[in-house]
């Protein structure tokens, strides 16, 4: 095993490159949690926005365009959650589940034509001043522009959740449906534009993974990304700081094992592979070990207005 | 306007007709589906569900077909089916599934060649065992971390993958198969093969296990106090526990069962259609299983009835692909689909529709 072949410079650049289709899809989450709705579709929803941009770049040759239809497409899927989940009131675990399989069976369908075709790529955003830098600059700041702009999401639902009317009543409602109607409160309108921002986020998550991160179309591309996505939020406590911490830790632990894959380290490359999943689950299982701070009161409970 | 009034207990009704109507809906819509994707929809959806079964050129060949389906859709979606009822999400019966497969082919293989009668038996009970011990996992991490058995048993999935595909090109790799990544072939094997039991009809011996299961399960639910107690705790946790049913037994009863009848279909899989373990051995049964469970409406018998049209789904599209042109990704959407219309068409099992008139604010 060579370890010094792994690039200290290039190993924290693709964290953060590794980092950002999970983090995208966890804070879009985090959203629909805190306003008390589980959606376990995220999968479905990356898959789709992943396919939906791939498409579209290649078609139109603009990935800012993939991206924007990437979230919209996504966000059209999760409508469909919504509409059940909020309206038609059937159960959000199942519908979640439905969400993903009808998402990976869509995206498969769109994706056929696209397979070994390439993808424009993204152009890097070289942060002035910051990115001539002699170390950090090639590390952190020489990124593209959605590496950016995730971590500004992070902050801004951080904020508008902290310090915002709206992110008052989003709060309250995932704390108490009930009384957050008797408040008068829109319950289902505030659930269902939070599942939209959700299914956005994630469709963009799963862009960034076909556009730049992978950057190919090849079916299953999200490999389970959309579900770590789920269990970062239960490991971030349901807070937008943690979140992040938690998508970086992830990605870390993805982008470390391809490298030691690469390195030739003598390790089995299935138990290298497998690291990440298995890791996820020793993180859930320290996490439930001391009690699961924070998660909104309502979160996964049907809201019917007349009981 | 409309208005939803919950009706104190669901309609007997609308829970065997939302099913139906939800394949109806499933067909007008995956009709227009396939019209946009070019095929004639009417010629279509009789590919899907009829000629499988009636047309005469096809249906010789592709009924048996329809039992070998079926019968681990039916073994797993049946696990499953108990642990939903009890509220326990174990998502993750396609790892078990794999991880069955690879225990009780692994067993079997300890052995080869021997011509022994106890070959396929042993082979049965690792092949559960396997499953179970993966279905285990997330059971004791619920019960004694409180982890979200959710997450934890589709990671396992990713996991076992991993390991499917270690096995297959290294500690069971065929030594005589020059090197190719697979195991052994079962078919070439008689003492270990799951073998059709009547000629052309597709009956093998994990089909049987799929009905016995369905009539087990079926007393268990309806007639047994461990039925009961899953059913409770599904419907009213806190008067489960209030009459001294322990959850956490509830929770390893539901896991483990699950597990062991993925683990089973896995290991009939492996040793009769698929005949060796290769790396993409696994073909979904596990996640379509989740399907099944719903559409049956979580009953043993409904469960019987939807495995069984979910595996004509698969044989009608596979003809469809041939026949139409029609992609083989849109029976996965198909199949999706139906799960959706299901849970939407549901709302007039639980609620009473009402028209009244707009109120006066």
């Amino acid at each position: 095993m060579d370890l010094s072949s792994i690039n200290p410079i290039l190993l924290v650049a693709s964290i953060m490159v590794s980092a950002t289709p999970i983090l995208l899809a966890a804070i879009g989450e985090m959203v629909v949690e805190k306003a008390g709705v589980l959606n376990l579709g995220v999968e479905g929803m990356m898959i789709t926005g992943a396919v939906v941009a791939f498409a579209v770049a290649v078609n139109t040759g603009s990935p800012i365009l993939g991206f924007a239809f990437g979230a919209f497409g996504a966000a059209a899927l999760s409508l469909t959650f919504g509409v059940l989940t909020q309206i038609l009131l059937s159960n959000q675990v199942a519908t979640g589940l439905g969400l993903t399989l009808v998402g990976l069976g869509l995206s498969s369908l769109i994706g056929k034509p696209y397979e070994g075709v390439k993808a424009p790529s993204l152009p890097r955003l070289d942060i002035p001043v910051l990115s001539d830098l002699p170390v950090l600059g090639r590390m952190i700041f020489s990124h593209d522009i959605m590496v950016y702009l995730s971590l500004l999401l992070v902050v801004a639902v951080w904020a508008f959740l902290k310090y915002t009317r709206g992110g008052l009543i989003l709060r309250a409602v995932g704390e108490s449906h009930d009384s957050a109607h008797a408040l008068g409160y829109k319950v289902v309108r505030v659930r269902l534009l939070a599942i939209l921002f959700g299914g956005a986020c994630a469709g963009m998550g799963g862009a960034y993974l076909s556009l730049v991160r992978v950057p190919q179309w090849t079916e299953g591309v999200t490999a389970g990304a959309g579900w770590i996505a789920l269990a970062i939020v239960v490991f971030a406590s349901w807070r937008a700081g943690r979140v992040a911490v938690g998508a970086y830790l992830f990605g870390g632990i993805t982008v470390l094992q391809l490298n030691l894959q690469a390195a030739g380290a003598a390790v089995p490359v299935a138990l290298l592979s497998a690291s990440p999943y298995v890791i996820t689950i020793l993180v859930l299982v320290f996490i439930s070990a001391r009690g699961m701070h924070g998660a909104p009161a309502s979160l996964g409970r049907p809201f019917h207005a007349s009981s | 306007m409309i208005k939803l009034e919950k009706r104190p207990q669901p309609s007997r009704l609308w829970t065997v007709l939302a099913p139906l109507l939800a394949v109806l809906l499933t067909m007008v819509v995956g009709g227009a589906l396939f019209w946009f994707l070019g095929a004639n929809p009417f010629e279509a959806i009789r590919t899907i569900f009829w000629d499988p079964l009636f047309d005469p050129q096809f249906a010789p060949f592709s009924r048996p077909q329809l039992l070998v389906k079926a019968g681990p859709l039916i073994l797993i979606a049946i696990g499953l089916s108990i642990g939903f009822r009890a509220g326990i999400w174990n998502i993750g019966a396609e790892g078990q599934y794999i991880m069955g497969a690879i225990c009780g082919a692994g067993a079997g293989l300890a052995l080869y060649p021997s011509d022994s009668v106890l070959v396929f038996p042993l082979m049965i009970l690792c092949g559960a065992l396997g499953g179970w011990a993966w279905a285990m996992i997330p059971a004791i991490l619920k019960t004694r971390f409180g982890t979200n058995e959710i997450l934890v048993s589709l990671m396992l999935v990713y996991v076992a993958e991993n390991i499917l595909a270690s096995m297959s090109s290294g500690l069971l790799r065929n030594p005589e198969g020059m090197g190719f990544p697979g195991s052994r072939n079962f078919k070439q094997w008689e003492a270990a093969h799951n073998a059709e039991l009547i000629p052309n009809t597709g009956m093998h011996w994990g089909v049987v296990f799929a009905f016995i299961c369905v009539i087990g399960v079926y007393v268990m639910l309806t007639r047994h106090i461990q039925g009961f107690n899953i059913r409770l705790t599904g419907d009213a946790p806190k008067a489960a526990r209030f009459a001294g049913v322990s959850p956490a037994r509830v929770v390893f009863l539901c896991l483990g069962l699950a597990g062991a009848l993925a683990g089973l279909a896995g290991l009939f899989e492996v040793s009769g259609p698929a005949g060796q373990i290769t790396i993409d051995f696994n073909s979904g049964y596990g996640f379509t299983a989740i399907i099944v469970a719903f559409l049956g409406r979580l009953n043993p018998i409904g469960i019987l009835l939807a495995g069984l049209l979910m595996a004509l789904t698969y044989i009608g599209g596979e003809l469809a692909q041939l026949m139409l042109g029609v992609p083989g990704a849109s029976i996965q959407l198909f199949q999706g689909m139906l799960l959706f219309f299901l849970l939407g068409v549901d709302v007039f099992t639980n609620f009473r529709i009402r028209l009244t008139k707009p109120e006066l604010a």
